[in-house]
């Protein structure tokens, strides 16, 4: 490989990492003192808890079907009452954190990575490729997210692994896009003019100079797709196309219950659906203060 | 303007052929064998065999996918397994239930975020901004079933003032007819509200921070009129031809509250569809939900170019 001396390239290297030091630190200042942040993070925070050490915590057995007290409303021995078949409703919530707290992070980071290598690849080399990338993103977004999960669900029979993937996949476009339009305006620059000029290859110039300047975007899009992911995961299992119907879940608990809200049977029911609430609005705030932090 | 439109027209045909294939992948490809998908993992093979062919599920995939959307766009959208029926019948049907129900919605939210989108920009990164901001966002996030559920435990089942199905008994007026469909248009506004706020509040900054603005300030006019001459004009249309491209999220909102509340919209039939494995239905179905997206989005681009001609240009080049 040919070394081009380039006069700009000595004076902008060196200084660099400097600057992204200080801004991250400044970021993380920022992040430390705002109450979006906080709240944001304290709530998600539980629910990690909650689904790491689930067993631990809960005071009862979450499968334990107690058949003389069905049905029975919030009391000492059951905080959250209890449901169709006699479990404890507290318990099952506590529990229910961990089947969607570990597919979510899966099936976005998935999301992330793909998103991201489809996003520089069309944003650097534009052309042919972004063009007909771009015409297969737009067709996949014309279809609401939930519908795709739905067909894809159907036709490949409801998993884990499918869940997965489906989300991983669908997220892919969606980011590929934010991810591009970063990376349009960062391929203007004099730092990628230069990797050019030194005659780095494309792959080092897209993953090594351009991806750390994108991180910004990337990260932000990362926990606002988390929520996403947690909202639709959430609704399959509503609808009945959980990963496994064996284990506690949240949605799966609700769609169980709904029929008994006209009976005045409320708690399990209103429980999980406050687990969901919560869960879910706790990761967007963190999203909002992070996707702040970066535009200041 | 005449270019401008057939580059339009042209990538959005584009983005049709390939929305069929997604279709047809996700619907007649991906399950594998269809009919053993339908008929589950014990039934018999002769019987798999059988309604594979009745399908036309044992013939090559690309006659079976030319056949599928030749037939398609002649008005042939297919018979329903499940329902033994056109799938043209019910999907017309289920359309008008839907829209009836979108436009309830969309007729309480728009003003209302539009609203509270023009309030937060106005009262920028003061608490009232940060109120509407960060409450749009949470309700915007929650799944609509759980909104859902928390608007007929308090007006259906606590307060006990509205009822908690969407369906009025036959023959009602038009107005019992709304007193039914308010939980479920309610839901659909929570769910839209913070992302119209939002869209509304970066218009309307966008337009507060531009020089005409400054000028019209520095010029001595009273706020009231800046902010209603200058700031709204410019800010507005644009924001409701964006917002009119996200109907996509609306659509996708619906197979959820059309199913909690048992309202037979486009939402549920594409749900009955999957539950069923109706494949037939299914496929159908959601081609028309997205075909009805691209629609939306190509009708608001136009109108956002013919709005903003600046955009025209760009795009004509």
């Amino acid at each position: 490989m040919t070394v081009v001396q380039d006069p700009t390239a000595p004076i902008t290297v060196p200084s660099a990492p400097d600057q992204a030091a200080i801004a991250r630190r400044e970021r993380l200042r920022f992040l430390r003192r705002s109450p979006t942040f906080l709240i944001g993070c304290a709530l998600v925070g539980i629910w990690v808890i909650c689904a790491i050490f689930g067993n631990l915590i809960a005071p009862h057995d979450p499968e334990f079907p107690d058949v003389l007290n069905k049905l029975v409303g919030p009391s000492g021995e059951h905080i959250f009452g209890t449901d169709r078949l006699g479990r404890d409703v507290l318990s099952r919530v506590i529990v229910g954190a961990r089947s969607v707290l570990v597919i979510a992070p899966i099936a976005t980071l998935l999301g992330t990575v793909l998103g991201t290598a489809i996003g520089l690849v069309t944003g650097y080399y534009r052309g042919l490729v972004d063009e007909a990338t771009m015409r297969v993103v737009d067709a996949v977004l014309a279809i609401p997210l939930i519908i795709t999960s739905l067909l894809a669900v159907v036709a490949l029979g409801p998993s884990r692994v499918t869940l997965i993937l489906v989300i991983g996949f669908v997220f892919a476009p969606i980011i590929a896009k934010t991810v591009r339009a970063a990376v349009l305006g960062e391929a203007q620059l004099e730092y990628v003019e230069a990797a050019r000029l030194r005659n780095e290859r494309g792959l080092y110039v897209m993953f090594a100079e351009i991806l750390p300047n994108v991180m910004g975007p990337v990260i932000v899009e990362f926990t606002v797709r988390l929520g996403y992911a947690i909202f639709t995961i959430a609704t399959l299992s509503f609808l009945g196309f959980g990963a496994d119907p064996s284990i506690p879940d949240w949605g799966q608990d609700i769609s169980q219950h709904y029929q008994f809200i006209s009976g005045d049977v409320w708690w399990p029911v209103l429980f999980p659906s406050l687990a969901i609430a919560t869960l879910i609005v706790g990761i967007n705030l963190v999203a909002d203060a992070i996707a702040q932090s970066f535009e200041r | 303007m005449g270019r401008f439109l057939l580059k339009r027209l042209g990538l959005a045909t584009i983005t049709l052929f390939l929305l069929t294939v997604i279709v047809f992948f996700g619907s007649q490809v991906l399950p594998g064998d269809v009919a053993r998908r339908i008929l589950g993992p014990f039934a018999d093979q002769r019987a798999v065999d059988a309604l594979n062919h009745q399908l036309g599920t044992d013939r090559p995939l690309l006659t079976q996918y030319w056949d599928w959307v030749s037939h398609f766009f002649r008005g042939d959208l297919g018979t329903s397994l499940s329902y033994h029926a056109p799938v043209s019948d019910l999907v017309g049907n289920a359309l008008v239930h839907s829209l009836k129900l979108a436009a309830f919605a969309f007729v309480l939210v728009v003003p209302l975020a539009v609203l509270g989108g023009v309030v937060a920009a106005l009262k920028r990164d003061r608490p009232t901004d940060r109120i509407i901001t960060l409450g749009g966002l949470s309700l915007t996030v929650v799944p609509e079933f759980v909104t859902g559920i928390m608007l007929i435990l308090i007006f259906g089942l606590w307060l006990d003032v509205l009822p908690v199905s969407a369906n009025a008994p036959d023959g009602s007026s038009v107005l019992t007819q709304m007193r039914y469909l308010v939980l479920p248009a309610l839901t659909l506004v929570i769910l839209l509200f913070g992302y119209i706020a939002r869209i509304t509040r970066a218009g309307t900054i966008e337009a507060l921070d531009a020089d005409y603005t400054r000028t019209a300030v520095l010029k001595g006019l009273p706020r009231r009129t800046v902010i209603f001459r200058h700031v709204l004009r410019n800010s507005l249309l644009p924001t409701i031809a964006v917002v009119a491209t996200q109907t996509g999220y609306l659509i996708g909102g619906l197979v959820v509250i059309e199913t909690l509340f048992n309202y037979p919209g486009m939402g549920r039939l594409i749900f009955t569809a999957a539950n069923q494995k109706d494949f037939p239905l299914l496929a159908s179905a959601v081609l028309i939900v997205g075909i009805g997206f691209l629609l939306a989005t190509l009708l608001a681009d136009i109108a956002y170019s013919l709005l903003n001609p600046r955009i025209r240009y760009a795009a004509a080049e």
